[in-house]
């Protein structure tokens, strides 16, 4: 590494820094916002006029959720439609035919659940139509979903013996409509500007310099990168996602989108602060998470530029593109896994082996350094909750946290939250592993095409949706286990925390005193980290120790 | 319900909004501001679409600059790499097959005295661009091929320093050079 | 009660050693869901030795049986105690027989009304039955009618006699304590088998033991933990099979019994098998400070107290105040009002009326004066007059002399026509702000003057509220002095707040009021108008010598019926927690070890190098074999349990101070330590078990 490769990291923490304050800021008076009389309400009444809604309404942990739900199924609905009627659809110049069900069960699933998991290839599979209508949209709402939920739960906190959480239609209009719409705007204007395309052309044929044919397919990309990366989705226009140069053109480009990628989970904890009164509250949250993305980022790194003893040469650039380098590569790779993005910059299957385990490890710890818009931060707040009644025990009270009495009831839904996504990483996985169906889609032999696997399932749990491409995870056997354990992974634990936001919604708040667990210091800090990295590793070190620390120990 | 309804009506309009509006307006835009960007950087000569200046075309012919190694061999319709594990044998069985590829035309040198991004292959497949040490190590063999003179070789060279591409802002991302751009260059010389 | 328990005594050993195979019943070890899945795993690993008769299995099986016996140890160790002082207790409940009168008695003394002996079991609600000198009390019961001084040591383990009356706070009598003078007649409240004595001994013995509310929470981690760790374990036998087919060695060393070591060794066994010696040694050692607490929860709750309500008198103020000082107005000799002030209080036995008598002896060395019987007639202290005195008729001259409250006064001399001067309100204000209590004295409609009564605060307790303010608890006087007063007393004693001129009103409404604020309130009363306050508040200790009603509010009572015992009670729930809270850290820190000494063991085949499995390398204790590793890491796990018992029964330390350095030191003692230790143990298990060739 270069000084310019610690310039570039500088620079990208500076603005994630940076911009966290200002944008969680802006969230937070989108969001809470009384309505009054500029253009903006005017918008929002009529939105909230033609869906029936008042917007003045609340409801209580069960409302929301259904609501939420109904509409989640309505989505996943459309999408599996759509798609399997696509040929009879417009915008589908390429003449691409319809989709088989268990392929578009798997890709309606992945993109309602922010996991935008691609079993199909972007260019061969799916029409402008679907991409435009179907998965931008998805795009959009799985997002603004992940972040009504973190509405709800932070809402749950604040409350005085209240049960009003908000109203989703709501949260879901303003997320969409004010806060994810204007940013992807801003971004696809200038990611177009850098060379990305936009266009509803067929895809060229041409003739190479030195003869050969080549077809280079097009469309609208731009629109769909954008929310793609700010939306935490990550399911790329193109197959080989922000590799390509059409998605991904220039260095600044990529830079534009890594910062996008992990930009709104990043303000949301300052969103959070306000929320629940205490800003010191969410920059805690935040220095957690930037600690944890940091070391990963550190392993990566150590181990992209280490020597790789098989084949003698230090510094992997395989999977790698040319302008973004091994720096830019592994930031966008420790970036993605711990954003639950999922997009990649280059191949994930190709990095070291420390440099992969630690991007399915950011996964496993439960998508939380970051994390997903919204769903980042309610699972750090199931962490929280764990955290605060282990430590809290060791004070000599019930624990309490912002003074909600963490108890049985809370534990209950926390540690469902924390084994759900571990039974499909483990189970699914070991099944995988002992079936034909499974073995036979694996590309690498060993311990390599172990990680395949693992990998896979550990992304759908985490509603990531990056992969180790060289499995071929569009056989009926995946795609209908990888589309069961993204739906595991995604409501086994917003139901749960739905539940804990309405349980700590009624509860009175303990006023704070001398005999208070602070959870504000870097103590909690500390000890929030080690709870996090106790239960990833002891969840999932036997696991790990046969996949990348075996290669890494045979290299 | 009137819940189902309320969603249903919600998802319209988000529908139409975020997946009919938003792409189309941005399409317009894109088409009225960026028209060769939005339309994917092609390169025309004669009115004929030789390529795009960001997608990478296959050269395996030793009077041409070679690209980044492609497990697609540049064909972009279903993007694609290697996906090999790095410290794998298939790996390690592709990584020498690029090596004897190198020296068939460089002699019998030291892997390490190889330019490592033409040993590596690229996530997209499509990579247009190698590093500046690539495209001067590839300068000779050119040269070679096409029965260069010394002056011409040199005027390579130089066609090869006014190629590169700085980081963007001089920060980001790695100094390169287009493959196919400076490929288009050698007709002039 | 106040007999100390060791903690292992011979005799609770041989028994508590007994109850730990007594407790191997499925029924009893499934409410411990952590130690099931280790009883589980024993009976498997026990039936598969049966069929593969190696060293190693036999070890792992017995090793196993000790875990779970370890921990039905734990919990029969902790019961024993209890059981030792329920036994004591049960001595108690023999049958007596009882003296029941047919009808209510009508006037004093019911002589002549028929009783009837009948057992004491055969006793309904609201009979009436007499009790004399020397009788056993037959059942709980309020006094209706007599006073007697009655023998509670059975109970509370004091043995001067108490008073019990009729009418009153000090009216509830328990079955089986001995009255030891005079008579009374009691209305029976509770039948045999549901009589406090009962309730105390179901508690001590811990038979109706509930798991409380943070137990449950901490049952449910700990499955979740265990359920996330059976599927890690579970899932790497197919994991390995895969590994082993892809390195080409198909022996696999993953053999069930590995497995489930693994597993018992992950699970968090230590917590979970001291979980509930944890809970029953809390009450314990209440009930060793001779604080009976109906429930668990309540114990707990006093951990998470934020206010206490105390008392002034007895708690934080010595029970009886002092008069040290007569203030005479202008023109009134000292001696004279002393004189006056001693008249007043010769028949008045209360300790203040006393103090007035003895200020006077030694300030002017006066003596009782004797007066006719009939001449003298005294005026008892009411709550209505506030004021008590004597009515003198000497020599013809009628005198009246009156000692009161400052206001109550005030009305009786301007009643009478008398002038009550300007001067002495500035006296009775400066005596109040000093925290004193004035005693204004009058004679006929004159005022002479006035004494000082003061509060003696109690040694110590000034420091003690510090320690509880660093803690985060408030602590609230409660008198029914007035304001001037009690701030000064409030300041003197460091309380955070006070009630002044407290009726049981306003103490339940200060509880609800603090409740609402989402605090959590303790507090400690007897008489039978404290029942609501003590019902409401989250923490209600009961003194055993107030009413029944009170006992029956309050979620504890005090047999010392010491008012200060509040702060210990909170101090042992605090240490409850922090008990469970400092295992489960350590317990969860204890796996990190764990693996590094498993996991290179049961890999030792897979993606072998030279014979030896890659994963090795992670041997980093050096441990001699496989076999060995897996071995000691097994064995450690069921001794630390032994090793622990002590600390689950005694608590862990507990300290005085705030949150974060408490959190400091326990994360810095069972964390960090909790991942050392078992590097240290099972390196030396390892040592021993292959100097012994066990393996």
């Amino acid at each position: 590494m270069i000084w310019q490769d610690y310039l570039q990291i500088f620079i990208f923490l500076a603005a994630l820094i940076a911009l966290t304050k200002p944008l969680g800021l802006l969230i937070y008076r989108i969001i809470e916002h009384k309505s009054g009389s500029g253009i903006f309400n005017k918008i929002e009444n009529g939105i909230y006029r033609i869906i029936g809604v008042k917007s003045d309404t609340t409801m209580d942990w069960k409302t929301y959720l259904y609501s939420l739900l109904i509409f989640n199924a309505l989505g996943f609905g459309f999408v599996f439609l759509i798609q399997l009627l696509q040929a009879y659809l417009p915008f589908n110049p390429q003449h691409l035919p319809n989709v088989e069900p268990i392929l578009a069960f798997n890709t309606a699933v992945s993109f309602m659940t922010n996991t935008n998991w691609q079993s199909y290839a972007g260019e061969t599979t799916l029409s402008y139509f679907v991409q435009m209508i179907g998965l931008t949209v998805q795009n959009f709402v799985s997002a603004a979903t992940g972040i009504a939920v973190f509405l709800a739960i932070s809402r749950g906190i604040r409350n005085r013996m209240n049960k009003d959480l908000g109203n989703f239609w709501v949260d879901l209009t303003r997320t969409t409509i004010f806060i994810l719409l204007p940013l992807s705007i801003i971004v696809a204007l200038v990611l177009i500007s850098q060379g990305v395309v936009q266009n509803l052309n067929g895809y060229t044929e041409l003739n190479t310099l030195e003869g050969a044919k080549q077809i280079i397919p097009t469309g609208p990309a731009a629109s769909q990168i954008a929310i793609k990366q700010l939306g935490t989705n990550g399911g790329g226009f193109f197959n080989t996602n922000s590799a390509f140069p059409f998605e991904n053109p220039t260095p600044f480009s990529n830079f534009l989108q890594m910062l996008a990628l992990i930009l709104i989970p990043s303000a949301l904890t300052y969103t959070y602060g306000k929320i629940v009164g205490s800003t010191k509250q969410g920059w805690l949250l935040f220095s957690v998470m930037l600690t944890l993305f940091v070391v990963g980022l550190t392993v990566s790194l150590y181990s992209e530029y280490s020597m790789n003893h098989s084949i003698g040469i230090a510094g992997n650039m395989e999977g790698k593109e040319t302008r973004f380098g091994i720096t830019n590569s592994v930031i966008w790779s420790t970036a993605t896994t711990d954003a639950s993005n999922g997009s990649v910059n280059a191949m994930h299957e190709s990095l070291m082996p420390l440099s992969g385990m630690v991007a399915v490890l950011n996964i496993m710890l439960g998508e939380i350094v970051f994390g997903g818009v919204g769903s980042g931060l309610y699972g750090m707040l199931i962490f929280v909750l764990l955290t605060v009644f282990i430590a809290g025990l060791m004070i000599g009270r019930t624990p309490e946290y912002l003074g909600k009495k963490i108890q049985a009831k809370e534990v209950q839904m926390a540690i469902l939250a924390v084994i759900a996504p571990s039974f499909v990483i483990l189970v699914f996985t070991a099944l995988a592993v002992m079936i034909p169906q499974g073995l036979s889609s694996m590309q690498e032999p060993g311990a390599h095409g172990f990680m395949e696997i693992l990998y896979a399932f550990t992304s759908a749990a985490g509603n990531n949706g990056s992969a180790f491409a060289g499995l071929n995870a569009n056989t009926p056997f995946y795609n209908m286990m990888l589309g069961i354990g993204m739906l595991i992974g995604r409501f086994a634990i917003i139901i749960p925390v739905m539940i804990i936001a309405g349980s700590l919604s009624v509860k009175n708040i303990t006023p704070v005193s001398a005999g208070t667990f602070s959870t504000d210091n870097a103590l909690f800090g500390f000890l929030l980290t080690a709870i996090i990295l106790i239960v990833g590793a002891l969840t999932f070190l036997p696991a790990l120790s046969l996949g990348p620390i075996v290669e890494h120990l045979l290299n | 319900m009137k819940t189902t309804i309320t969603a249903l009506k919600a998802f319209i309009l988000l529908t139409i909004i975020c997946g009919v509006i938003y792409p189309l307006t941005i399409t317009g835009i894109a088409q009225i501001t960026f028209p060769s960007k939005a339309n994917g950087s092609m390169i025309y000569q004669n009115n004929q679409i030789i390529g795009s200046e960001l997608i990478g075309q296959q050269f395996s012919k030793p009077e041409f600059f070679w690209g980044r190694p492609s497990s697609i061999n540049n064909n972009p319709n279903s993007s694609g790499a290697s996906n090999l594990g790095p410290t794998g044998k298939a790996f390690k069985a592709q990584f020498n097959a690029r090596v004897d590829t190198i020296r068939k035309y460089h002699g019998k040198i030291e892997v390490n005295t190889i330019p490592k991004d033409l040993l590596f292959a690229s996530g997209s497949g499509v990579d247009p661009e190698i590093s500046p040490e690539a495209a001067f190590f590839q300068v000779e063999r050119i040269a070679k091929a096409r029965k260069y003179t010394t002056d011409q070789m040199n005027k390579l060279k130089d066609i090869v320093k006014s190629s590169i591409e700085a980081p963007d802002f001089q920060v980001f991302g790695e100094e390169r050079v287009n493959v196919l751009l400076l490929n288009l260059r050698l007709k002039g010389l | 009660m106040k007999q100390e328990t060791k903690t292992f005594d011979k005799k609770l050993l041989a028994v508590a050693i007994k109850d730990s195979f007594i407790k191997l019943n499925p029924r009893l070890e499934i409410k411990n869901p952590v130690m099931f899945i280790v009883f589980i795993g024993a009976i498997i690993t026990t039936l598969i030795t049966f069929t593969s008769f190696t060293a190693f299995n036999i070890q792992i099986s017995i090793w196993l049986w000790f875990t779970v016996l370890f921990a039905n140890f734990s919990e029969a160790v902790a019961e024993g105690r209890g059981k030792a002082q329920a036994e004591a207790l049960k001595k108690m409940r023999t049958n007596t027989y009882a003296r029941l009168l047919s009808t209510p008695p009508l006037s004093k003394g019911a002589g002549g009304i028929p009783e009837k002996q009948v057992l004491s079991s055969e006793l309904k609600v609201d009979d009436l039955v007499v009790c004399e000198t020397g009788d056993l009390i037959p059942s709980d019961g309020e006094v209706v009618e007599g006073i007697a001084s009655v023998d509670e040591s059975a109970i509370t383990g004091e043995s001067a006699p108490v008073i019990r009356e009729s009418g009153g706070d000090r009216s509830a009598v328990t079955g089986g304590t001995k009255v030891i003078s005079d008579r009374i007649i009691i209305k029976i409240t509770s039948e045999q088998g549901n009589t406090f004595l009962d309730k105390m001994i179901a508690l001590v013995e811990g038979a109706k033991r509930h798991k409380t509310p943070n137990e449950i929470a901490l049952t449910i981690l700990l499955s979740g933990m265990s359920i996330i760790f059976l599927l890690a374990v579970v899932t790497l036998k197919p994991f390995e099979l895969f590994a082993l087919s892809a390195s080409g060695n198909p022996k696999s060393t993953l053999t069930v019994p590995v497995l489930i070591s693994l597993l018992v060794c992950l699970i968090p066994t230590t917590i979970g098998g001291l979980l509930s010696a944890i809970g029953i040694s809390g009450i314990d050692r209440l009930t060793k400070r001779n604080v009976i607490a109906k429930s668990g929860k309540a114990v707990e709750a006093a951990g998470d107290v934020d206010v206490l309500l105390l008392d002034k008198t007895g708690t934080i103020t010595l029970g009886n105040r002092m008069a040290t000082e007569f203030i005479p107005v202008k023109g009134v000799e000292e001696i004279r009002l002393a004189e006056i002030a001693q008249l007043s209080s010769l028949s008045d036995e209360t300790p203040e009326g006393r103090s007035i008598v003895i200020l006077a002896k030694e300030k002017y060395n006066m003596r009782g004066r004797h007066f006719d019987e009939n001449s003298i007639q005294f005026v008892p202290f009411t709550a209505q007059t506030k004021m008590s005195g004597v009515d003198i008729t000497d020599k013809g001259k009628k005198l009246e002399i009156r000692k009161g409250a400052a206001e109550a006064i005030k009305q009786y001399i301007l009643q009478k026509g008398g002038a009550y001067p300007p001067e002495i309100t500035q006296i009775v204000e400066n005596i109040a702000r000093e925290g004193s209590t004035p005693l204004v004295v009058t004679e006929n409609n004159m005022v002479l003057g006035v004494i000082r009564l003061k509060d003696i605060v109690k040694g110590g307790i000034k420091e003690r509220f510090e320690q509880l303010r660093r803690m985060g608890i408030k602590t609230v006087m409660i008198t029914g002095d007035n304001p001037l007063t009690a701030v000064a007393i409030a300041a003197e004693a460091g309380v955070d707040d006070f009630i002044a001129e407290a009726t049981p009103e306003m103490k339940l409404a200060r509880i609800r009021q603090e409740q609402a604020d989402g605090k959590l309130v303790a507090m400690i009363g007897d008489g039978t108008n404290d029942a609501p306050a003590l019902a409401q508040a989250d923490v209600g200790v009961a003194m055993n010598t107030g009413t029944q009603a009170a006992r029956e509010a309050g979620n504890m009572v005090d047999l010392d019926s010491n008012p200060t015992k509040l702060i210990d009670v909170v101090e042992i729930g605090k240490q409850l927690l922090m008990t469970r809270g400092s295992l489960t850290t350590f317990s969860i820190a204890n796996d990190v070890a764990k693996y590094f000494a498993i996991l290179p063991a049961i890999f030792v085949t897979v993606y072998a190098m030279n014979g030896t499995g890659v994963l090795s390398k992670l041997n980093i204790m050096g441990l001699q074999s496989p076999e060995s590793a897996i071995l000691s890491a097994v064995i450690f796990n069921a001794l630390i349990i032994i090793a622990l018992i002590p600390l689950a029964l005694k608590g862990v330390k507990y300290q005085a101070k705030s949150a974060s350095s408490v959190l400091k030191r326990n994360i810095f003692i069972y964390g960090f330590g909790g991942l050392i230790v078992p590097f240290i143990g099972i390196k030396l298990i390892d040592l021993i078990i292959t100097t012994l060739h066990l393996i």
